[in-house]
């Protein structure tokens, strides 16, 4: 079991060290030096900075460095805490993410109890009562998830609010709660807000989550051990639900190591859409206006966050299956 | 009881028949599967016949026609068929002063099938004959099937250009990946050992990377000044460079689970070559599997790249997909006065749809003796 | 033989079919016999011959497509008052309240494959306490006793410490002893045992038998005993009952099958047993043909295409019943007819 954890642990520190490259070449990509167009950016905006602060900045970056050398800068910068300032704001990249970043894993997190919670029961009754006409229905608007795309979900969803309910969906907060502190009243208009995004962004892992959900309550269902415990005298129900349902848990909960970067992502652009306070479309203006810092924290947070995900979610599969708890 | 679901008079029939006779028959009892299929031949078709199809110069800019909503065809006049459009009046809004167009039922322009057109290049050669033409007038001042965009460019001609895009950046996109797919997950299972550990971490490690935030990432770092074809190349590269790893799992499992069967035993203590037990032995018995395979990641590479133009991230007009088309479509606002530029979601749908049963038809059909 | 006056189960012109969309698998088909109390009763067939069904037809437990269509299943109950009850199963709800309470109180069920009948999820205390708690009201810790004292009984060694282990910690054998005391945790005058020993290997199998004699002396339980294995039936059983294509051929006591088989089918059976004292070299006679495909089923008496004493004309135009041929011995087969 520890062996498990340990090298669960071990290959998410290595996943970790695999996005802080990516986000520093993601970072380099654009032609010049950061500093450069920082230079310009505040040029543009007024306030210029002298040319020994442009140098101090150069070596604090070690820009005149190897590329190595920068990268381990920039890792030690991080590991302190300091992301760099962003461009556009003026302000350290710290203080612009935090909040986003929480509300993007609300969304995402919200998003996937909400798929669970819906494709647990579903996929039960789809495979449970194969072939009935609600199996049917639920294929059938599982497909349809499949199919549609969230985003498009999301723009074609926000047209029919607008063209006949006449309310505009979108955002995570009402006008009157944007800007104020947190409060008990802020918290349930937060939650209001949730429910379409989080359906929005689930619909697609709901759908595949049901038909995993099912195929794998159906090759459950047929193995001796469901017989040994109707056997015993257990009502179906009882049967269904602590036996086959609690073995095909297990594929699905392996799943949800792969779902979590999957709704992550698919927040992104969702948010766009429907223009909700992550840090989707932040990431955007900052990949446009080449704000780097911006841009390269983000995808880093965002993997690290994914990563702590992951491995929570092996931690769960850890629990649900003795298996590995016992070999492990 | 062993049950068979043939008939016995069926058996020998069975028996005799080739791997791929039986995979033929088992798809044939997925109806879902075929309609896809002949769904997805229809859309490759257009793809190859854009310039046929179109009957508008995709980049034909006229400002003063942005925005005209669908104007469609009159089929009949005076009782016979002679399909013919109404011309457009412009005239301003006595009350916003904005230009407006009103069907102006006074000019009628006749519609040729196989008509003349603007001049389109195939294979070196030129045409000038589309499906449809109209008489007396470009097309492009008058036919409007779809409505025109913000710069009246018509919309059903640039849906025809852009499946073509999105389609070919689907299925380039997947060769690419599958090209990757097989060769890692092929090494991967064939070779096992810490060889395939390492390429297993390494999936992993991709796997959980938050895909598109990386892609956006990349995406925006390709210089502006590309071409188009260099920046289609590009994309294409970027999305199969994450999305081997699907086909990777799949084609290692197969491997592995095929090094363990008793014919490959047989062929290796009959002194078969190694690239004989693959080519000869291996790859027929789950080729099929890759094919299926295959068909189920060609939707994922179309919503990626629709997802990523979509947000001005991948491909950039001039250059015309269905992400780039729908970037019009990005706020309520200009749905709410132009509905019709939501249009091109439905080929995206349907698409994704078909592929999907399709492949779904054909991983059920792969297995012909499970 | 000493059994009482009153069978503990009666199984009268069981059938149960598989209505499947290719055609109706008629899976038992008008089976009939007895078991006492105290007794043990061999059902001997070739694969597909409807055994494991009708076990499964008495616990009410046929998967869908599966029903019983015909027939009658009795029942018969001690009360606490000393009264004996007759129910007939086939008459009750598969999913109802009496059913479901005798099912693992009055008929105890073990199968054959013990990789697979246990659940990897749950520890096997857990799933035998389960069934106490269920059926006889117990608290936790009494229930976690009587699990321990009944590994103990079935022969685990460290019954406390098994108790909590999973079931893929135990060696095969464990486990089927594990799935005995499961079963008879409740205490059933019933066991029905489905091929309790295929899986296993020789040695194993012979313990596990011994097993079963034992807890049978002890507990004076009545067994049903699926099996194809006909050294399995000699060993073990009173009485037996030989089906084919789920019909009865022919029961009745242990020893006068063995050693007078009337019918032309057990005959056959009993002739492709390997025996040490065969002549070397000697090919094992074989039933000639196969058994036919399920929805192809011969007309009249299933058996006639394979039979070596067909009489064309009646067996394959009638079925015959099963007739006396002996003392407490039944053969269905037309060569036994009184009006032949």
């Amino acid at each position: 079991m520890l062996s498990y954890i340990l090298r669960r642990f071990l290959l998410a520190i290595v996943t970790v060290w695999a996005i802080t490259v990516l986000a520093f070449v993601i970072i380099q990509l654009p032609p010049g030096d950061f500093v450069t167009i920082y230079i310009n950016a505040l040029q543009s905006s007024g306030s210029p900075i002298s040319y020994g602060q442009a140098e101090a900045m150069r070596a604090q970056y070690g820009l005149d460095q190897p590329m190595y050398i920068q990268y381990l800068k920039w890792m030690g910068m991080m590991l302190q805490g300091d992301f760099g300032m962003a461009l556009a704001w003026n302000k350290p990249v710290k203080e612009i993410i935090g909040d986003r970043l929480t509300l993007t894993m609300v969304v995402s997190i919200a998003a996937i109890l909400l798929t669970w919670t819906v494709a647990l029961p579903i996929g039960i009754y789809s495979a449970v009562r194969q072939y009935s006409l609600g199996d049917y229905v639920f294929t059938f608007i599982g497909f349809i998830g499949i199919a549609v795309p969230n985003f498009m979900l999301a723009l074609i969803l926000m047209y029919v609010g607008y063209k006949y309910f006449n309310m505009s969906i979108g955002g995570l907060f009402s006008p009157q709660y944007a800007e104020a502190p947190w409060s008990l009243a802020k918290v349930l208009d937060l939650l209001q807000h949730l429910i379409l995004p989080a359906l929005i962004l689930g619909l697609a892992g709901t759908a595949q989550l049901i038909r995993i959900m099912r195929a794998n309550l159906l090759d459950e269902l047929r193995k001796p051990y469901v017989v040994t415990a109707r056997a015993k005298g257990l009502s179906e129900t009882r049967v269904i639900l602590k036996y086959p349902v609690r073995a095909a848990l297990n594929p699905f909960a392996s799943t949800i190591g792969y779902y979590f970067p999957y709704v992550v992502s698919g927040s992104i652009v969702v948010s766009l859409v429907l223009s909700l306070p992550t840090v989707g479309p932040l990431l955007l203006t900052a990949l446009v206006a080449q704000d780097m810092f911006l841009a390269g924290t983000i995808v880093l947070m965002l993997g690290v966050m994914t990563v702590i995900g992951t491995f929570v979610s092996d931690l769960i599969l850890m629990w649900i299956d003795p298996r590995i708890r016992m070999e492990g | 009881m062993a049950i068979q679901t043939q008939q016995p008079d069926a058996e020998e029939r069975i028996s005799l028949a080739t791997q791929w006779q039986l995979i033929w028959w088992r798809f044939r009892k997925h109806t879902l599967a075929q309609i896809g299929a002949v769904i997805v031949i229809l859309f490759y078709l257009v793809a190859l016949l854009a310039d046929f199809l179109a009957y508008s110069d995709p980049t034909y800019v006229e400002a003063q026609r942005s925005l005209l909503p669908p104007h469609g065809i009159q089929w009949f006049d005076d009782g016979k068929f002679a399909p013919f459009v109404y011309g457009l009046k412009g005239t301003r809004d006595p009350v916003t002063f904005k230009r407006v167009y009103v069907t102006d039922t006074s000019q009628k322009y006749p519609l040729r099938f196989f008509g003349k057109g603007f001049e389109w290049k195939f294979l070196g050669f030129k045409f000038d004959r589309h499906l449809l033409a109209v008489e007396g007038a470009p097309a492009e001042e008058v036919l409007f099937l779809l409505g025109t965009d913000s710069l009246g460019r018509d919309l059903w001609s640039r849906l025809m250009y852009a499946t073509r895009t999105s389609l070919t950046i689907g299925l380039l996109g997947v060769t690419l990946s599958l090209f990757l797919g097989i060769l890692l997950g092929g090494i991967s299972g064939y070779y096992g050992g810490p060889l395939d550990t390492f390429i297993q971490r390494v999936i992993e490690v991709i796997r959980s990377i938050p895909t598109i935030p990386l892609w956006m990432g990349l995406g925006a770092a390709l210089p502006r000044e590309w071409s188009v074809t260099q920046v289609y190349f590009a994309i294409t590269v970027i999305l199969s460079l994450i999305g081997w790893t699907e086909l990777a799992r799949v084609v290692r499992g197969r491997f592995l689970s095929l090094r363990e069967e008793d014919y490959i035993t047989a062929a290796e203590l009959a002194g078969c070559s190694q690239l004989r037990i693959i080519f000869r032995h291996m790859v027929p018995s789950f080729l099929s599997h890759i094919i299926a395979a295959t068909t189920l990641a060609i939707p994922a590479m179309i919503i990626s790249e629709t997802a990523l133009s979509f947000l001005g991230l991948g491909l950039r007009p001039p250059a015309v997909s269905w992400g780039v088309l729908l970037q019009d479509a990005q706020n309520v606002q200009s749905l709410a006065i132009s509905p019709w530029l939501v249009i091109p979601t439905i080929p995206v749908i349907v698409v994704i749809l078909s592929l999907n049963f399709l492949g779904d038809g054909l991983r059920d059909a792969a297995d012909p003796y499970g | 033989m000493e059994h009482g006056p009153e069978p503990i189960l009666s199984v009268r012109n069981l059938k149960t079919y598989f209505f499947q969309d290719e055609g109706i698998v008629h899976a038992v088909d008008g089976a009939t016999f007895d078991l006492y109390r105290g007794q043990t009763l061999g059902i001997v067939g070739e694969s597909g011959c409807g055994k494991s069904v009708t076990a499964r037809s008495v616990l009410r437990i046929v998967e869908r497509p599966g029903r019983i269509v015909e027939g009658e299943i009795i029942l018969r109950r001690e009360q606490p008052n000393g009264q004996t009850d007759e129910i007939d199963l086939t008459k009750l709800n598969p999913d109802g309240a009496l059913m479901r309470a005798i099912r693992g109180k009055d008929i105890g069920l073990i199968f054959q494959e013990p990789m697979t009948s246990f659940s990897a999820h749950y520890t096997i205390g857990n799933q035998i306490t389960e069934a106490i708690r269920l059926h006889l009201k117990l608290s936790k810790a009494e229930a976690r006793a009587r699990a321990i004292e009944m590994l103990r009984l079935v022969g685990i060694p460290k019954p406390e410490r098994r108790v909590d282990e999973y079931s893929f910690q135990l060696s095969g054998g464990l486990r089927q002893r594990a799935m005995i005391a499961m079963a008879l945790a409740c205490d059933p005058g019933i066991l029905i045992a489905d091929e309790p020993t295929t899986a296993l290997d020789v040695t194993t199998q012979a313990q596990i038998l011994a097993l079963l004699e034992r807890l049978q002396r002890e507990r004076g339980m009545a067994i049903m005993l699926i099996t194809h294995n006909l050294g399995v039936v000699a060993e073990m059983c009173d009485a037996v009952v030989v089906m084919y294509l789920g019909r009865v051929v022919e029961k009745g006591p242990v020893r006068q099958i063995f050693h007078n088989a009337r019918h032309p089918y057990t005959q056959a059976l009993l002739r492709s047993i390997p025996s040490i004292e065969a002549a070397p070299r000697v090919k094992l006679p074989t039933i000639t043909g196969s058994i036919p495909h399920p929805y192809k089923r011969p007309k009249g008496c299933p058996f006639h295409p394979r039979c070596a004493h067909v009489m064309p004309g009646l067996c394959d135009v009638q079925t015959p019943a099963l007739q006396p041929v002996a003392e407490h011995q039944e053969a269905s087969c037309f060569l036994y007819h009184p009006s032949q």
